[in-house]
């Protein structure tokens, strides 16, 4: 099972911009290399990355083989009221990891 | 008389040759060019025009490790549900794939800036295109030295 990492204020003020800082553990095989033998490795990606809060998407990636190993991503978001961030990474061979954090608006 | 002929190569010329067919297979690996990247563009783009501006990419002008290259993406706009940025889209010249990245943002961002970490294979030009919610379009770009490339090494 895939690791993934998120960053998540768990406190903000109502309409304060937060920042979201997500992480999942992923080789990214582009599917351009070669073994030494000269057979090519299938390509093994993680390909959409989509961000919801409280339901409705906030947040949504589509990742091509030019992503870095263990795809990592920064974005934000405004504070509307408390409940739950979640993520969800989807990918090849049917990749799949989600993961939520709980956040409170005063 | 074709036999002539080659027994007329000399070992030198024959080594040239050689040399110049075996660095045309070597240079073969899939590479995407800037025609590539433009026919990608427009494929996001359609025939919208594309202004320059708005767009600040944030790149480290070197770089040692093309594996891991980290990217921002910034986009000039009040991100108010009037006036928002829809898409940015990330694309690369030199690369296999011209593409790198899309982004999807709403009014709900707050501020249009997304950070993460690409792969270079090569130094280049990396673009990247944004797409307004007036449906106008926005380019900007900047230019990488790699030292260390990334995707075409062999295990």
């Amino acid at each position: 099972m895939a690791r993934a990492l998120i960053n998540v204020p768990t406190t903000a003020r109502r309409g304060e911009i937060i920042e979201i800082k997500a992480l999942v553990s992923h080789e990214m095989e582009t599917g351009f290399r070669h073994t030494q033998l000269g057979v090519l490795i299938p390509r093994d990606i993680v390909t959409q990355f989509v961000c919801t809060y409280n339901g409705a998407e906030v947040f949504r990636a589509e990742f091509y083989p030019a992503m870095a190993a263990n795809p990592f991503i920064a974005f934000s978001t405004i504070a509307t009221k408390s409940g739950t961030i979640a993520f969800e990474w989807i990918g090849d061979n049917g990749f799949s990891v989600t993961e939520s954090a709980a956040i409170s608006v005063a | 008389m074709d036999d002539c002929k080659h027994k007329r190569i000399s070992r030198r010329e024959f080594l040239l040759a050689a040399g110049g067919l075996a660095a045309g297979i070597a240079l073969e690996p899939a590479v995407a060019t800037e025609v590539e990247m433009t026919d990608a563009i427009r494929k996001v783009v359609g025939m919208a025009r594309v202004h320059k501006g708005k767009v600040t990419l944030e790149l480290p002008p070197l770089v040692d490790n093309g594996n891991a290259v980290p990217l921002v993406v910034r986009v000039d706009s009040p991100m108010t549900q009037a006036e928002y940025v829809k898409a940015i889209h990330v694309f690369n010249e030199k690369n296999p794939q011209p593409n790198v990245a899309s982004f999807y943002l709403g009014p709900r961002a707050g501020r249009a800036s997304v950070a993460t970490r690409i792969r270079l294979a090569d130094t280049q030009t990396v673009v990247a295109i944004c797409e307004m919610s007036d449906g106008s379009f926005w380019s900007g770009s900047a230019s990488v030295v790699v030292t260390l490339a990334a995707c075409l090494e062999a295990l």
